[in-house]
């Protein structure tokens, strides 16, 4: 019966998403206050009946219950525990509640902390995140129902895909869902603005803590998921542009961008059109992701079952949603005129530029996942496009943002005021450009002029940032808590550019072939094979090759790889042993049997690797800073 | 005009971008586009002529003419690929239900070792091309094996799947495209 409950659950959820959108967008026969009280229930309805469905999702897959078509499709008897509960998010129909559950989170997140938002402004903001919630539910409980029944119920399910077997897969798929989701907040927002015309600076200082948020969430998803690709794939990379990584990169770069334009809305009450745009696009984005990884339109490491009839569905929400909002825009977000201007080097045109660049770099990335597709479908032929354009394209304006960013940071509202501070950047930038040469000089080989670009950048705005607390706390009025916050985030770019300039300067990749006892040698570091040993895990067994490591004849670590063959069967998996240590990783993962005793091994030096997540880890902590400080100043 | 310009641009280009997707995943139903599958160039052409000595018997030649009036499939397979030998189990019942030829092109192995490997697993192929060298992989635009060809008995590529070919895939993507008259 279990199931059946949850399919009523979700229908429920359905005819209270419905109420509420028609409360809230619909004619208001009732006064105000008493609508927005009906609305509040119902976005509290649907989050407890959808709270009800996925508990019995997971129940159902926690006890095994494989007359439920999904629980049978994703996972078996043998599937460890914490798998079984993630296996609730890690296939189409299962994820789409979790993406529904988190709207709802979402939602009444919203409906408890905006009573300081006038009422009507307040109704139609829970209105229009009643009415996305309706579509995706009608999407899942049409098209991707996670309740079907098998006929014939099988004694044993299949498996949840074995790369998704990994601690770090309990936390990647919710934290960016939760940030995809959070971007129809944001989105909620800007059309609650356009219909009531609250088109002010209150607007953007409303939006700000709930896009920070997402933004939030967005970040530490797609760090966790690079850093499970990283050990989980066993290719050694941390980012593969491939069509879903971007599917998740493209609302970030917007989100971002966002964040950034608010800033300048909220002080000041410019950009308000674009600020606008900006919210619509980046929801835009983040449904276009859903749409190209859902539809099959693309091809993807992360795939989904493809389904065309799903793909229209998605298709009909995103023309509805977004056209409507558009629509909207073109109606009535231009009438906005816009008063007060900026100096050159003032903190406005200095996130001007930051706009147009983060906006750039998403619409370039946006191009190339999209172009294949457009060539196909109008037969110009086949092509792909790989990492060499994707780089590029990510880097040409990633490099002048860093830098802009130094400075920008230090620029004052509408007068920019820089001089005040020429002598002390200039000095910052020669203290990031002497640590730039010292860092390029531990790695003796490899590396360009772009290597000492990308460190120099790196360093700037690690130096610029730090500068700007020197100054702070000289002026004595002390740290301020939104500049904290930047600075940490601005920090945490910092990080990231160093180590991603380290790693796709210096990183030594070598196949070889070996037998036990025998080594080789890569970047000075010696890995020994050491012996080869059966292994058996709960629901696979394998083999696992032990290796020791040494540096000049220095012991570091003995270390195993594995190759795990799944009792449900596919393709066998490698489990890479990495070891790290202050400023480099060893990564070797176990190949192919080669026969006579040899084996096909991947040996790779990364250095500065871990210095990626780092980074992002530091964004997030700058973005949770502004989000927590910031909170509690406005409410002073 | 320029209001409509200036203040609906967003609005075009997304139901412009929205009608791309929709005939996109129009075309994926109908099977007009596979976002799947790496397309040959080959198809609806000649195919590529070949003249290779047997695996079977190495005194033997195999041309792809000789077999020409019927349908068949060319497999490009060898006895180091792991995937093939997935896909062996169904080309044997294929080759048991389907009176159709099928050719083997053993790319880059050890003629030796590819006849031990079919005595072993069975010999799903009418005849096995031993192609060393790599040449006619190349002329058929092999990126890796298994790949599998349809040819007409008129000598047009029909159909071409990558990756191992399964009786599934065979009815879905080969038979169709296979008229019945001819196949005798």
């Amino acid at each position: 019966m279990m199931p059946e409950w949850g399919t009523l659950a979700l229908a429920l959820a359905i005819v209270l998403s419905l109420s509420g959108a028609v409360l809230g967008l619909g004619p208001m026969p009732l006064p105000v206050e008493l609508n927005l009280k009906l609305l509040r229930n119902c976005t509290l309805g649907v989050w407890w009946a959808l709270a009800v469905a996925f508990a019995l999702l997971v129940t159902a897959l926690v006890t095994h219950d494989f007359s439920v078509a999904y629980v049978a499709k994703n996972s078996n008897t043998e599937l460890p525990r914490l798998y079984c509960v993630a296996a609730a998010w890690g296939a189409h129909e299962g994820s789409l509640l979790l993406w529904a559950l988190l709207l709802s989170l979402w939602s009444v997140l919203v409906a408890r902390h905006s009573r300081s938002l006038p009422p009507t402004f307040r109704l139609k903001v829970l209105g229009v995140l009643a009415l996305v919630q309706l579509g995706f539910l009608l999407f899942t409980l049409l098209t991707s129902s996670p309740f079907e029944r098998n006929l014939v119920v099988p004694d044993e399910g299949a498996d949840l895909n074995p790369i998704l077997q990994d601690p770090a897969l309990a936390l990647h798929p919710p934290l960016l869902y939760m940030g995809y989701v959070g971007t129809a907040v944001a989105f909620a927002f800007a059309v609650a603005a356009m219909l009531t015309g609250h088109l002010d600076q209150a607007f953007a200082r409303w939006v700000r803590p709930w896009t920070l948020a997402s933004w939030l969430a967005l970040t530490l998803g797609i760090t966790l998921g690079s850093f499970w690709a990283y050990y989980e794939l066993g290719w050694g990379g941390w980012w593969f542009w491939d069509p879903v990584e971007n599917a998740s990169f493209m609302p970030w770069l917007a989100a971002t961008a966002l964040i950034h334009s608010l800033a300048v809305t909220a002080q000041r009450g410019l950009f308000r059109q674009w600020t606008l745009l900006l919210s619509i696009l980046t929801f835009s984005l983040s449904l276009l992701g859903t749409f190209l990884v859902r539809s099959g339109v693309l091809v993807s490491v992360h795939s989904f079952a493809a389904d065309p009839t799903r793909g229209l569905f998605i298709l009909g929400l995103l023309v509805f949603y977004i056209v409507g909002a558009l629509l909207l825009y073109a109606l009535k977000g231009q009438s906005l005129t816009q008063r007060g201007g900026f100096d050159a080097t003032s903190r406005e045109s200095f996130l001007l530029f930051n706009n147009a660049l983060l906006v750039t770099t998403a619409l370039l990335i946006l191009l190339g996942t999209l172009w294949p597709l457009f060539l196909e479908v109008f037969q110009w032929g086949q092509i792909s496009v790989g990492p060499p354009y994707f780089n590029v394209a990510f880097m040409i304006p990633m490099l002048p943002l860093v830098a802009l960013a130094s400075v920008g940071a230090h620029a004052a509202w509408k007068h920019g005021a820089l001089w005040r501070r020429a002598r002390g950047l200039a000095a910052t930038a020669a203290i990031a450009m002497v640590l730039a040469v010292l860092l390029r000089s531990v790695y003796p080989s490899g590396g360009s002029w772009l290597t000492l670009c990308g460190f120099f950048a790196g360093c700037l705005i690690l130096c610029s940032s730090l500068a700007l607390w020197w100054w702070d706390l000289r002026a004595s009025f002390g740290l301020r808590h939104a500049a904290v916050g930047m600075v940490v985030a601005h920090l945490g770019i910092g990080v990231f550019t160093i180590g991603v300039t380290g790693v796709s300067s210096f990183a030594i990749e070598k196949d070889v072939s070996l037998a036990p006892q025998e080594s080789a040698v890569v970047a000075d570091y010696r890995v020994t094979f050491i012996a080869l040993q059966p292994v058996k895990g709960p629901n696979y067994d394998g083999l696992g090759g032990t290796f020791e490591l040494r540096h000049a004849n220095q012991w570091l670590a003995t270390v195993e790889s594995q190759k795990r063959v799944f009792h449900a069967g596919g393709a066998p998996m490698t489990h890479a042993a990495i070891f790290s240590r202050g400023g480099y990783d060893l990564f070797v993962a176990l190949g192919e049997d080669l026969g006579a005793g040899k084996w096909s091994l991947r040996l790779q030096y990364k250095p500065l690797v871990r210095l990626i997540w780092w980074g992002g880890v530091l964004m997030a902590l700058g973005g949770l800073w502004a989000l927590v400080f910031r909170a509690k100043e406005v409410k002073a | 005009m320029t209001r409509v310009l200036r203040q609906f641009w967003p609005f075009w280009v997304f139901l412009g971008l929205a009608a791309v997707f929709a005939k996109a995943l129009i075309g994926i139903d109908r099977g007009a586009i596979d976002p799947h599958a790496i397309q040959s160039p080959l198809l609806g052409k000649r195919a590529p002529e070949f003249d290779l000595p047997s695996v079977l018997d190495p005194t033997q030649r195999v041309r792809l003419q000789d077999s020409a009036g019927r349908y068949r499939v060319i497999n490009v397979w060898g006895s180091w690929c792991v995937a093939c030998k997935a896909e062996h189990e169904a080309l044997l019942k294929l080759h048991l239900q389907q009176s159709i030829q099928f050719i083997g092109i053993d790319w880059k192995d050890d003629p030796s070792t590819a006849l031990e490997y079919v005595r072993k697993l069975g010999n799903p192929y009418d005849a096995i091309a031993d192609d060393q060298a790599g040449q006619v992989a190349i002329d058929y635009g092999v990126y890796g094996a298994p790949e599998s060809f349809l040819i007409s008995p008129q000598g047009i590529v029909l159909a071409k799947h990558t990756g191992p070919l399964t009786e599934a895939a065979f009815a879905a993507e080969f038979a169709p495209l296979m008229k019945p008259g001819a196949t005798s």
